[in-house]
């Protein structure tokens, strides 16, 4: 489904397909089941919820997808973007919070520090060990 | 010993401190070397020390959006980031002529309740400010922490008169990719320790390192209340 670039819509806009929006939309947008694609030509004001969403011209407004938002090259998001998955290229514009939603969950990352970290890896409190980095890589100074 | 450590450093600093380069890196390309460069860094690690005890950290990002730290610190750290992109503020003050107002933007710049924000990434922005500008972003900044929340920021040693902003791209928890882009208007007058703490008067720095970037990086904690 595509909305050309000569359509203009105020108001709601939902459906069960995956839509493709190359004008104007004003209002609220409710695919969540399905992708919605702002075209390159596509300028939207709204409140936005799919499942997943792909950015190529501007949306003002807050963004909701359960799986992905993408940010292309030259897309514009002014608003907030909630999603587990949020991917934004360089040449995009973004201004607003994201909110990935994994409160609750412990961090990828911070469970595999936990399990390598070596019994002399170096911590807070344990200046000596933290200086001899320093030297290394870059030279600590008093604060 | 400090002080031929100091010079050891700086040195390195000047023969280059890049960690890796660019595959197709050549002799006569040593700009895009520069600007695609990556480089240790000692204070991030620590940051991301500080919001992995928080669920779902509040995260305040002052740089130019990058795509790969939303994925680093929003997916892999879990934190929820609000970009707040003051290069641009700069520019368009810079643009319109207005910069004598940037005092009075940046006290009410930031919509986010007082005491709210768990860690600010503010890089090097406090560098392309004048005096007055500097201190109330650093005062706003200060407002927006909680208390034992966490402030990085990125301070040059080195005097650099073209006007670049940098982006930070975060490789990992050690190293970052210095990636430069055109500014309105280069680095002001270099900030030193004491300039810096002064700024940041309502803060304690826990953390300082000078890198052979000659990047200083500084980490700051909002003390708790007194009880």
């Amino acid at each position: 489904m595509n909305i050309g670039k000569s359509v203009v819509i105020k108001g709601e806009l939902s459906g069960s397909e995956d839509l493709t929006i190359e004008g104007h939309v004003e209002g609220r947008i409710d695919l969540k089941g399905n992708v919605l694609t702002i075209g390159p030509n596509g300028k939207i004001k709204a409140e936005v919820f799919a499942k997943s969403v792909v950015v190529l011209g501007e949306v003002t407004g807050n963004v909701t997808a359960s799986e992905k938002v993408d940010i292309r090259d030259n897309g514009s998001v002014d608003g907030d973007i909630a999603s587990p998955r949020v991917a934004i290229a360089e040449g995009a514009h973004f201004r607003g919070s994201v909110d990935m939603q994994r409160a609750g969950q412990k961090p990828q990352q911070q469970q595999q520090q936990q399990q390598q970290k070596p019994a002399n890896a170096p911590q807070q409190g344990q200046p000596q060990q933290q200086n001899q980095q320093n030297q290394q890589q870059g030279q600590r100074v008093g604060a | 010993m400090a002080e031929s450590t100091r010079s050891l450093t700086d040195l390195f600093g000047i023969l280059g401190s890049r960690r890796e380069t660019d595959a197709a890196a050549s002799s006569d390309s040593s700009v895009t070397n520069v600007a695609e460069a990556s480089y240790p860094t000692k204070a991030l690690q620590k940051f991301i020390a500080s919001l992995q005890t928080i669920e779902g950290p509040l995260l305040l990002d002052l740089g130019p959006v990058v795509g790969s730290n939303v994925t680093f610190f929003g997916e892999q750290l879990g934190c929820r980031l609000r970009v707040e992109d003051v290069a641009k503020d700069i520019d368009r003050h810079v643009k319109d002529g207005t910069l004598e107002q940037l005092p009075e933007f940046f006290s009410k710049r930031f919509t986010q309740a007082p005491g709210t924000v768990d860690g600010i990434l503010c890089w090097d922005v406090l560098d392309y400010l004048d005096r007055p500008a500097a201190q109330a972003l650093a005062t706003a900044l200060s407002r927006l922490l909680r208390p034992e929340g966490c402030l990085l920021g990125f301070f040059s040693t080195a005097e650099q008169r073209e006007a670049l902003y940098t982006k930070y791209v975060v490789v990992d928890e050690n190293a970052l990719r210095y990636r430069t882009y055109p500014a309105s208007r280069p680095r002001q007058r270099s900030l030193l320790n004491g300039d810096i703490i002064k700024l940041f008067k309502d803060l304690r720095v826990t953390d300082s390192f000078l890198m052979k970037s000659k990047v200083r990086e500084m980490l700051f904690r909002k003390p708790a209340p007194r009880t």
